[in-house]
């Protein structure tokens, strides 16, 4: 990779040993993305925000890197682990973690970081223009912004973002160019999909697809499943970017997603009959998607603790528009700065399984917190879960 | 072929596994075990091992399994893969361990348990039996 005689000495430890390391890491993506050089980019979204994740090694890192090291872009973060404004209300939580997290939280404020604290910055700011290059790590808002959001990223890493968020540079790799060359053609054979089925399309796709897929057979997906279907696939894989096609190219490889496969999907991630609560959000839950949960409960309580995850920024929003009021009178729990995945909120002491939409949700609650997941499309839980 | 993602030389143990590896989800971000059962290698530790796998796959936070596997000296000795991605390339290249990438046809001849070396001007460079 050519790096201008300014990236070198940095990259040297001419600038301070913050840029070095920043510089290290973008050398080392660039030469993994065949990068040939360094480009400017306008915002990074962060991950690495949550103490269950990053564990000691990450808080500590992130307390020293702090102490010198400020964002030179626009910078989102992640979620945390929990809300810290409702956190008196889960016992289970130990007060290290509690530390341990509001230690990470201060570490990235000190860096400059918007406190966004949320895995769908799209769905808290107008994006910029169109084709212009950004950096985010979070997976399916990294998918979101290349698929839906016409903007240039790569699927980031925790580390390549924030190297991006301090240099305001990323390496100039496949993705962030115009021309891909043929992906292949996801054909979704399924009628009438509901977001689950979208979000076992994208696990799916993300499995079997390389950097970018072709998906034919879908017209006009809502917003609840497009952001499915990106969670799907950034969980299982490295796609970065789908594209919806109307007619299927001849020299592109076809894969077909039918019943067979997937059975297959949802029989890897759904592993109980129900569930003891119930989550939604991963990715958390947007403005338009809290206005269609309001009217859904009209009349109708949840019977079991249901876990309603959305960003500070939407959660507000949704207040004045009394949505929030809605969904709070049916039972529902309203956390922001926090989500389904790897949040220690649910106490798995008391908790053998979760009732979830989020096919992203189920991967992690299984493989990470430990519980078994019930798998159900928003409708269905509502019928079921309500009286 | 081969191809330096996080430089340095290198020797030690083969781990092997064809699965891409998922460092949030998989693997035991202090100890290094393989804890997610889908895994050829599951129960395994990788610390000390040179571990050779596909790419990583998932959460853009496994670049921080990697830094703390690192912290913990839990870590692998190395890193080889097929295909180099960004959450594998940059977390070795924050926790300083060395990963290469090679072609399928020399991924397939090193075997698990053999014992590998790598010293870039070395004659040849790589070397395992």
């Amino acid at each position: 990779m050519e790096l201008t005689s300014e990236e070198n000495a940095s990259l040297n430890g001419e600038r301070g040993e913050t840029l070095q390391t920043a510089y290290r890491i973008l050398v080392a993506t660039g030469e993994a993305t065949n990068a040939e050089k360094l480009i400017p980019i306008t915002w990074a979204h962060l991950s690495g925000v949550n103490y269950n994740t990053i564990g000691d090694a990450g808080e500590q890192f992130l307390r020293e890197l702090s102490k010198d090291a400020h964002v030179k872009v626009k910078a989102t973060v992640n979620p945390m682990g929990i809300d810290f404004d409702h956190i008196s209300e889960f016992n289970h939580i130990d007060d290290e973690f509690i530390k341990k997290q509001a230690s990470i939280r201060d570490s990235y404020i000190r860096m400059g970081v918007e406190p966004t604290f949320s895995c769908t910055p799209y769905d808290i700011f107008d994006l910029p223009e169109k084709n212009t290059q950004v950096s985010f790590a979070e997976s399916n808002a990294a998918i979101f912004a290349n698929s839906l959001g016409g903007l240039k990223t790569n699927k980031e890493s925790a580390f390549s973002a924030l190297a991006s968020a301090i240099t305001g540079k990323s390496p100039y790799s496949d993705l962030r160019k115009h021309n891909i060359s043929t992906p292949m053609t996801i054909r979704m054979k399924m009628d009438n999909p509901d977001e689950l089925d979208f979000g076992m399309l994208g696990f799916f796709a993300g499995k079997v697809g390389d950097t970018s897929v072709n998906i034919s057979g879908v017209s006009q997906p809502n917003r609840r499943s497009c952001k499915a279907l990106c969670g799907g696939m950034g969980t299982s894989g490295t796609c970065a970017k789908f594209q919806f096609v109307d007619s299927e190219d001849e020299k592109s490889e076809k894969v077909d997603f039918g019943k067979e496969e997937m059975n297959e999907v949802f029989d890897e991630l759904n592993t109980a009959e129900k569930g003891d609560i119930i989550t939604l959000g991963s990715p958390q839950l947007g403005l338009e998607e809290l206005s269609d949960l309001s009217k859904m409960l009209k009349g109708k309580s949840f019977e079991k603790r249901c876990m309603i995850f959305c960003s500070r920024a939407v959660q507000e929003q949704a207040r004045t528009l009394h949505y929030i009021n809605e969904i709070e009178r049916a039972g529902g729990e309203i956390l922001s700065d926090c989500c389904t995945c790897l949040t220690p909120l649910i106490d798995t002491n008391e908790t053998d399984a979760v009732t979830t939409n989020s096919i992203k949700g189920a991967y992690y609650l299984k493989n990470s917190t430990g519980v078994d997941v019930n798998l159900k499309p928003l409708s269905k839980i509502i019928e079921d879960e309500t009286k | 072929m081969i191809k330096e993602i996080v430089s340095g030389t290198f020797g030690g143990r083969v781990l092997k596994t064809t699965s891409p590896i998922n460092f949030l989800g998989a693997v035991d971000k202090k100890t290094g075990v393989i804890r997610d059962k889908k895994y050829d290698i599951y129960g395994k530790s990788i610390k000390d091992t040179v571990l050779i796998f596909p790419h990583g796959i998932g959460s853009s936070v496994g670049a921080y399994t990697i830094y703390s596997l690192k912290s913990h000296q839990s870590s692998p000795i190395a890193m080889i893969c097929n295909k180099a991605d960004l959450t594998v390339a940059s977390g070795c290249a924050l926790a300083n361990i060395p990963m290469i990438v090679l072609d399928d046809d020399t991924i397939d001849d090193i075997e698990n348990g053999m014992r590998i070396t790598y010293s870039p001007g070395g004659n040849p460079p790589l070397f395992w039996n």
